[in-house]
């Protein structure tokens, strides 16, 4: 009894307390040592976060910009591989599940290294769309895992049965498929775009410091020693996911 | 219908590592380099700073490894029954797994510095008298803070899969074995452990090779000398000398390389569980 009562305390702490004390650091004010708790309360940091004129909200705008394509390229390309995965059994498919799961593994160190002196000759190092195209790299494999698990629990023979019933090419996928897998490739879209959002160090190596997204400036604040601003900035980085587990435990309820 | 992942899994990826091969063996253009050889792999394997930076790495994600497995599976024991009544403790639990690294560092150097949180506590409640007087925990030469990042990071990461495998178990083993005498730890010595170990045991090699190239938490709670690998990497290809280069790229094809063994070694071990796929966080 008091073993599971731990465990749920463990876990309810892990998850909320970093929130509450980056929201309490966030507005804090002459926060010095020895105090436990801040000398004065300021919303000075979100005022700067929020400021137009600071250099925040564009670097804002490039994540979500950066990481909304993609996730739409990385879906658009794991929906056709996920359902050949799922559903066909072919020479080197255990060879290309080895291949997909290095880059989700272990961050591509070497692959974006590599790159960097082709992107280099191409114009593509310092762009938006380089960064793209090396955030891709572990984004796309981990959307097609996420994917294939989504249409193996999908029967193929639905799709025949709708096609004997007369069903195009087209109303198969709009009727059938696609309501059967929605819930996976909304997740999936989700995590890639995830994904995105928090690169950091291959953002700094193709990007050559030009492109700056949120997780830059966040460790530029850091290295500043402004706690106020790093801790709103941190849960600005938090957002997305903490919205995302939101929806998920809704979702999660109503299907429960 | 493979053709565009193939595009990104053979073009980006696999012939990102193939180029990082190529330069990194001699034929780094940059710094003039148009001939095989392999002194870049030579120099890094015989440098001292690779060879602290490849102890520090390995122990770093052992110790990290080691601690996460045993606090994930006592975290999962103690969470699987009352996760049924509390479903919303399913999300909770995997928070901290979503929740950035950078954050998770800001976090901790708030936190566990000398002047942070936890030696504020220490001295209100008279264990210090001043800030130089609580231990090192960031930045340290013992690269504490490190493992404690990837201590709360991991935890929940293996106690997912730990729930999942005990939600597939189900209770009647440790029910029959309970009937036939067993005690409690008897119980979980020998029915759920070995049970739990296949699962256990292969998401604990996807975290240590996770934390084997990892950068963003050493690069913010590590020590500028010996850092870990990535931040060596990191620092050599972004050095302004560009003979550096080379270097940087071969130690990350080597690191590649253990990387690649370890998810082998990863897609080994899950044959012996119930043929299923594996799954990721």
């Amino acid at each position: 009894m008091t073993a599971r009562r731990i465990g749920a305390i463990v876990t309810a702490t892990g998850a909320l307390l970093p929130l509450v004390l980056l929201t309490v650091y966030s507005f804090s004010r002459n926060w010095f040592w020895p105090r436990l708790l801040p000398a004065a309360w300021s919303s000075r940091a979100w005022v700067y976060v929020a400021s137009p004129a600071s250099e925040i909200s564009p670097a804002i705008l490039t994540s979500l910009w950066i990481a909304a394509v993609v996730a739409a390229i990385s879906v658009a390309i794991a929906l056709p591989a996920a359902r050949v995965l799922a559903w066909v059994e072919f020479p080197g498919k255990r060879a290309f599940f080895f291949l997909l799961m290095l880059p989700v593994i272990a961050p591509p160190l070497a692959s974006t290294m590599g790159v960097h002196g082709m992107f280099l000759r191409f114009g593509l190092t310092e762009t938006v769309t380089g960064v793209i195209l090396v955030h891709l790299i572990p984004a796309v494999p981990y959307t097609i895992l996420m994917l294939t698990g989504s249409f193996t629990r999908f029967d193929p023979d639905w799709e025949a049965q709708a096609r004997t019933l007369g069903a195009g090419t087209l109303s198969v996928w709009r009727y059938v498929t696609l309501p059967a897998i929605a819930p996976g490739l909304a997740l999936a879209g989700v995590f890639a775009f995830l994904i995105s959002w928090s690169q950091y160090l291959f953002t700094v190596l193709i990007g050559g410091g030009q492109v700056i997204t949120l997780p830059l400036i966040l460790v530029t604040f850091q290295r500043g020693s402004d706690e106020a601003i790093t801790a709103a900035l941190a849960l600005v980085y938090l957002a997305p996911t903490v919205l995302v587990f939101v929806l998920m435990a809704k979702y999660m309820r109503r299907h429960a | 219908m493979l053709t565009p992942a193939s595009l990104v899994l053979v073009g980006l990826f696999a012939g990102g590592v193939a180029l990082a091969v190529i330069q990194s063996a001699g034929f780094f253009a940059p710094a003039g380099e148009h001939a095989f050889t392999l002194q870049h792999y030579a120099a890094m394997l015989l440098n001292r700073e690779f060879q602290l930076s490849l102890m520090l790495t390995i122990a770093v994600a052992g110790i990290a490894t080691f601690l996460s497995a045993a606090a994930g599976v006592a975290l999962a024991l103690s969470l699987r029954r009352i996760a049924s009544r509390w479903p919303i403790l399913n999300a909770l639990v995997q928070v901290p797994i979503a929740v950035p690294h950078l954050v998770m560092a800001v976090l901790l150097i708030n936190v566990l510095s000398q002047s942070g949180l936890v030696a504020r506590v220490g001295y209100g409640a008279g264990f210090i008298g001043a800030p130089n007087e609580f231990p090192v925990l960031v930045n340290d030469p013992y690269a504490v803070g490190i493992i404690v990042a990837y201590v709360l990071k991991e935890t929940p990461f293996i106690a997912v899969v730990a729930l999942a495998m005990l939600a597939r178990i189900g209770d009647e083993y440790e029910a029959l074995a309970a009937t036939l005498g067993a005690s409690g730890w008897q119980r979980l010595r020998h029915v759920t452990f070995p049970l739990l170990a296949p699962a256990v045991v292969s998401a604990s090699v996807i975290v240590f090779a996770f934390i084997f190239g990892a950068f963003e938490v050493p690069f913010l709670l590590g020590r500028p000398y010996p850092s870990m690998l990535g931040v060596v990497a990191q620092r050599r290809f972004t050095s302004i000398d560009l003979a550096e280069r080379p270097d940087a790229i071969a130690l990350s094809v080597l690191m590649s390389v253990i990387t690649a063994a370890l998810v082998w070694a990863y897609l080994k071990l899950m044959r012996y569980q119930i043929g299923e796929r594996p799954t990721l966080f």
